[in-house]
């Protein structure tokens, strides 16, 4: 049987708009994967452990508030402190240009601006497949 | 270091990744199973249900709290149900709980019931016998939002818990068949909300009249709110009193075995149907065989009997 893909989306930060978490988790499903949802106000640390308990394949996190910059790498850190660093992590949400390639380096391997296709996402995923399903 | 062993040495990683091998059918997972089972058999195992939106993981995560005041380790197992259409889910339940995300006392999972029927995964008992193995104290297993026909759970754990609340309308007759069947205690959730009285009062009438020649045996039925956190002392202790209960009168020792009973029964069925497949050659003659019956060269029951009444025949004969 083929491996069923699991994705977390996650909210870390204090803005408590979550209907672009939402939306991304119900697109994921009708494409078929499985997502764990955890809400807003997620700490980095409670999105790392909770990626480890659901041993999912992807995390996603969503943020509004602006700090990125802190914030992901600190989920990166916090996974790595797991060592769970095999979980692929993408970002999205209000997030300019010029800070994408700092977040690329912390090791978000993808970045979704407000009004990307989910199907992008999609094939983000899907050209991932392989390497989630040797592990 | 073998994945059996880092589960019993508690290595979260382990447990979770245990837990993927046995939703995908790895082919160690049979294995995997085997080398735990020696170590599992001390938890306790609660299950939650009820229908949709009654408050069941809201409840789980306070119930939680109560247990790690207490010292216990927590398991939770969290079954959402899986879209018929695309496969997928969403795996809200947590989403309640996540208070307790970073307490090492604390593993909760997430699961799809991925085309299973029953208010659970197919691979939720399996997940149980993980966070057994591993030390958690008590498991509790959150079922998908269920009506009365959908209780496997209760095969599963020790004492079942069956969260109902105001304003369920028509839902409220076939709840009442199932309180008839279902559960250990009665949780009536939501009663900040003005007619949860009247619920309480329907249950106890329901378990009125099956008790009536012996109201000792009655269930405790108990108002909550998980929201603001009323009653929930009291259900815990409730609960408790009533695992001594069925502790002491052999009840809890008699469930067990029937669990190992079920759990027996349903490998054998799936082994066997599986055997019987590969040996009847079952998908390649599917075909040909569809068009004896339509052309009514065979009939089905002729068909199948004559087949498998052969397949013995060359079994036996080697
Ligand atoms: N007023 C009130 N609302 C509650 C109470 N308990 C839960 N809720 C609310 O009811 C809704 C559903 O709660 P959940 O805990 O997700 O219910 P559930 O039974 O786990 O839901 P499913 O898993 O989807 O079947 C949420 O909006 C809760 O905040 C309560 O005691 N009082
Ligand atoms: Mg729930």
């Amino acid at each position: 049987m083929a491996k069923k893909i699991r994705i977390l989306i996650g909210k870390p930060g204090l803005d408590g708009h979550d209907r672009g978490a939402k939306y991304i988790a119900r697109a994921l499903k009708d494409a078929g994967y499985e997502v764990v949802y955890t809400g807003i106000r997620q700490s980095p640390e409670a999105i790392a452990r909770t990626a480890v308990q659901e041993d999912v394949d992807f995390v996603g996190l969503s943020l509004l508030s602006g700090a990125h910059n802190e914030l992901f790498p600190e989920v990166i850190r916090q996974l790595k402190q797991e060592k769970a660093d095999d979980i692929i992590v993408f970002g999205g949400g209000v997030i300019p240009d010029d800070d994408i390639p700092g977040l690329t380096a912390a090791g978000i391997e993808a970045v979704f601006t407000p009004g990307t296709p989910i199907k992008d996402v999609i094939a983000f995923i899907e050209a991932n497949r392989e390497r989630v399903e040797s592990k | 270091m073998s994945l059996a062993r880092n589960i019993i040495q508690g290595d979260i990683r382990a447990i979770a990744r245990a837990m993927t091998w046995i939703e995908n059918e790895h082919e160690a997972k049979e294995q995997l199973i085997d080398e735990i089972f020696p170590d599992c058999g001390r938890a306790t195992v609660w299950g939650i249900t009820g229908p949709p939106g009654a408050g069941k993981s809201t409840l789980t995560d306070q119930l939680i709290t109560r247990e790690r005041r207490q010292g216990r380790k927590v398991g939770i197992i969290a079954v959402d149900p899986s879209s018929p259409f695309s496969g997928g889910a969403i795996l809200g339940d947590r989403l309640r709980m996540q208070q307790h995300a970073t307490d090492d006392g604390v593993f909760i999972r997430s699961m799809a019931s991925r085309g299973h029927l029953g208010g659970v995964a197919g691979s939720t008992g399996d997940a149980v016998k993980v966070l057994d193995a591993a030390g958690f104290d008590t498991i509790i297993v959150e079922t998908i939002g269920v009506g009365q026909t959908e209780i496997e759970v209760m095969g599963m754990a020790d004492i079942v818990l069956l969260v109902l609340v105001p304003g369920l309308g028509d839902e409220i007759q076939a709840l009442k068949a199932g309180v008839m069947e279902i559960g250990d205690l009665f949780v009536i959730n939501k009663a900040d909300r003005d007619d949860a009285g009247k619920i309480k009062a329907e249950v106890e009438y329901v378990l009125g009249l099956k008790y009536a020649e012996n109201m000792a045996a009655k269930n405790p039925v108990l108002m909550v709110s998980a929201l603001t956190g009323q009653g929930i002392d009291d259900l815990h202790h409730s609960l408790y009193s009533y695992l001594n209960l069925i502790r002491s009168s052999g009840t809890l020792e008699q469930r067990r075995r029937d669990r190992l009973a079920g759990e027996l029964r349903t490998i054998a069925a799936a082994k066997i149907e599986a055997l019987v497949h590969y040996h009847l050659d079952f998908e390649d003659r599917l075909d040909s065989w569809v068009e004896m019956l339509y052309s009514r060269k065979e009939s089905p029951y002729g068909l199948m009997n004559g087949r498998i009444e052969s397949l013995i025949k060359e079994l036996t004969d080697k």
